[in-house]
């Protein structure tokens, strides 16, 4: 049951996603911020824990829960440290992915080939 | 040659191919439902090595982005995505291949400005807007516990 509704929440999420594509023209790089600035809004009035909780891995693994992800950490750290959990929170949340991707871009970038063309 | 704007969105749209609702919807959510269910296996699989939920998801995505990573590398990512279009953007490993990508790309231009500059092309947008989001939220959240408390 949970893959069922990991592969159709996430799914469902994508969906959305090309549906901007489409209708709207929307570049990727604006469909991923927008993604990333929902999670903020949806995970601040608390509708985004349910859709985790229910969904797992479908509701965590598209960019809306990289958001919620920082919703949840300046949550916490305001918890803990008052007015400067404002500030610390977000990367706070986001350190481990963000380490994580710098590292990797930077072993891929010097272990790869560029190749002739990247589409 | 003069043309209005409304001219040349209707010259756009004739010349530009059709967008096939029918074939991108299903790929979409086929190919990023997949990658969710890889996402949930490695959740469940390190929650049975003990990590808590939080910690297991953290892990999730660090391996998630480090797949991409690599699937980038060897061009395999890149040719999912001509196909997956929204289902290879929007989860997490989009987000990583929109880092890795340029790095890769741009490694002809040296390592300082070349990979360091420009694998945040489209990564440094995303982190500011999601930063600056969380910081009014985190504002928002601050004032609304003082004023209740």
């Amino acid at each position: 049951m949970n893959y069922l509704w990991a592969f159709l929440v996430g799914g469902g999420l994508c969906l959305i996603g090309q549906l901007l594509i489409d209708l709207t023209k929307l570049s990727p790089a604006r469909i991923l911020v927008a993604y990333v600035v929902a999670g903020v809004a949806l995970g601040g009035m608390g509708l985004y824990t349910p859709l985790v909780e229910f969904a797992g891995a479908g509701a965590t693994v598209p960019l809306t829960g990289f958001g919620y992800l920082l919703a949840d950490g300046v949550q916490k750290a305001v918890a803990e440290r008052g007015l400067l959990g404002i500030f610390t929170g977000g990367f706070t949340a986001a350190a481990a992915g963000i380490a994580a991707v710098v590292m990797f871009a930077l072993i891929v970038a010097t272990l790869f080939k560029r190749g002739d063309k990247m589409t | 040659m003069k043309i209005t704007n409304n001219e040349y969105n209707k010259m756009l749209k004739a010349a530009s191919p059709k967008t096939e609702l029918h074939k991108t919807l299903p790929k979409a959510f086929i190919f990023g439902g997949l990658i969710c269910v890889i996402g949930e296996a490695f959740l469940h699989l390190y929650m049975n090595y003990g990590a808590s939920k939080e910690t297991a998801a953290m892990l999730t995505s660090i391996t998630l982005i480090g797949l991409a990573a690599i699937l980038t590398g060897f061009k395999v990512y890149d040719k999912l995505a001509k196909h997956a279009g929204a289902g290879t953007i929007v989860p997490i490993t989009g987000f990583a291949n929109a880092v890795v990508a340029p790095a890769l790309e741009f490694k002809t231009e040296g390592f300082i400005l070349g990979v360091g500059a420009k694998m945040f092309v489209i990564a440094g947008p995303v982190i500011v807007y999601g930063i600056a989001a969380s910081v009014l939220y985190g504002l928002i959240y601050y004032i609304m516990g003082t004023v209740v408390a």
